[in-house]
């Protein structure tokens, strides 16, 4: 049993795009604080702040979730991966070239959770459908209204592994 | 955010201990519902438990032919197992009816029978709510309540479950596995979640210090029709307004067997058996469905606000039967409903 005092700081240690990060931190600091405020990865968004906009999506142990809405200290060992581990601007992840020709994106404020939301939702491998994509892509939510380029976008890539699958 | 202490349990027994010894201790399994909870001031638990070290993640076969659903199996690993898809797909498609595929991958079974209303009231610790601070009154009942209970409410409170899987394990009949301090003990679905009565505070029937182990499916007869109906304000990612969760067995058009369960209308999964045998014995038609959700209704009593909730309910009954009947279930990819 591990057991906090009050106010106490326990570290954690978490894996971040590769890269190992032990922290110390309160019991109340969310994994997107911690990405943020600790890590100084602004990358990930603090949109609604309680898990409705998906502005924070980030891969954990290779699934999507909501970042602000896990308990940093409860996840020792795992494995995050956020915007900033996707590409870089020379060598960008095929979702973010595919959302800038698919103009994708206004603002840019949900993007970064809107590419990982997608990231996860192509790991996870039960949307095909134009409909399953919208419906699958539905936790993250764009002010702008750019949801048929995103959709599109996502579309895109999909098909590009696919038949780089079938040409294997 | 309150501060709080922060335990992470190795063993049921250990969790249980903690859990009735400090009465401001609360269970942290996916977090979703109780850290946003927690966000808001609403809960401001002294203890978090975290529980994701327990050994509650599989499902199993049972004995029976049915399964059990550990209680740390996640909303999403539920939803796509293909034993629950063939067998089950009632349950998977009211899991994928609900919340986002980010929640999803985080929402335990245990805690998606757990989570709290999400009547805007209770999430505002500025107003008074009888359900968070009892006695303290019901601004719902004078305030907004568009999305509120038309069944079983109590003066006291008129909130309702926002829960989706729940409709559907309502209709299947499950039964929920508990521990505690007493030991193991299996609570049928239907009493599981209780009415508000004179104590809209307490959400269900666990006694102190028990906690969920797994969620048991009987095993179902062979083809039976389903479809999970849910309507809200948005096509995805919105509780609902009313839901319906439907099993029925059709045999040489004759109804043989009729569960039917809906959701957002009531502090629990509303069910009422004695009205399903009037479906028993007759023909799948509209005129027959209509009787059921004209008997299901009879004791609707809307608030200022939503009246409309009730026909609404009304009609989703009937859509729902035939989408069952028709073994066309309702699609929770394109929302067109059929």
């Amino acid at each position: 049993m591990i057991l906090t005092q009050d106010s106490t700081q326990i570290e954690v240690t978490i894996h971040v795009n590769g890269t190992p990060h032990a922290v110390k931190t309160d019991p109340c600091v969310t994994l997107l604080d911690l990405l943020r405020d600790h890590l100084q990865l602004t990358g990930s968004k603090k949109g609604c702040d309680h898990g409705q906009c998906g502005a924070c999506t980030v891969l954990l142990d290779g699934k999507r979730v909501n970042s602000c809405l896990v308990l940093a200290i409860s996840r020792e060992g795992s494995s995050v991966t956020t915007i900033e581990g996707l590409g870089s601007i020379a060598n960008l992840h095929p979702l973010q070239s595919a959302f800038i020709r698919h103009d994708a994106l206004q603002c840019g404020y949900c993007t970064p959770g809107q590419i990982c939301s997608a990231i996860g939702l192509m790991l996870e491998g039960h949307a095909k459908s134009h409909d399953e994509i919208r419906e699958g892509m539905s936790g993250n939510l764009c002010r702008c209204g750019a949801y048929i380029g995103i959709v599109e976008a996502i579309e895109d890539v999909m098909e590009s592994e696919s038949s780089r699958e079938e040409n294997r | 955010m309150k501060r709080f202490r922060y335990m992470k349990a190795v063993s049921v027994r250990e969790a249980i201990g903690i859990f009735a010894a400090e009465p401001g201790a609360a269970l942290m399994a996916g977090g979703t519902n109780l850290v946003d909870l927690m966000k808001y001031d609403v809960s401001t638990p002294t203890v978090v438990v975290d529980i994701n070290g327990l050994p509650l993640h599989d499902i199993t076969e049972q004995p029976d032919g049915g399964l059990r659903l550990g209680a740390l199996v996640s909303n999403a690993d539920v939803a796509y197992d293909p034993r629950i898809t063939e067998r089950y797909p009632l349950l998977s498609s009211a899991i994928l009816a609900g919340a986002s595929g980010q929640l999803r991958n985080m929402a335990t079974v245990g805690g998606n029978l757990l989570q709290r209303t999400r009547c805007s009231y209770f999430y505002d610790v500025q107003v008074p709510c009888n359900k968070r601070e009892p006695g303290s009154g019901c601004p719902a009942k004078t305030g907004l309540n568009r999305g509120h209970a038309i069944l079983g409410a109590s003066p006291l409170c008129i909130a309702t479950h926002p829960s989706d899987m729940c409709v559907a394990l309502s209709a299947l009949d499950a039964t929920i596995l508990v521990e505690g301090p007493r030991g193991v003990r299996s609570i049928p679905f239907s009493e599981f979640h209780r009415l508000p009565g004179e104590s809209p505070e307490r959400d269900t029937t666990l006694e102190p210090g028990e906690i969920i182990l797994a969620v048991d499916l009987p095993l179902l007869p062979p083809s039976m029709g389903y479809s999970y109906l849910k309507i809200r304000d948005r096509l995805s990612y919105a509780f609902a307004l009313v839901s319906v969760a439907v099993l029925i067995k059709i045999d040489d058009r004759i109804i043989q067997q009729a569960h039917l369960s809906l959701g957002s209308v009531a502090h629990k999964a509303w069910r009422d058996k004695d009205a399903e045998t009037l479906l028993v014995g007759a023909a799948p038609v509209r005129a027959v469905f209509k009787r059921i959700a004209d008997r299901l209704l009879d004791s609707a009593i809307a608030q200022e606000q939503n009246g409309f909730k009730i026909e609404l309910a009304h009609r989703a009954t009937v859509r729902c039967l035939e989408q069952a009947a028709a073994g066309t279930p309702q699609s929770q990819a394109n929302k067109r409903i059929c």
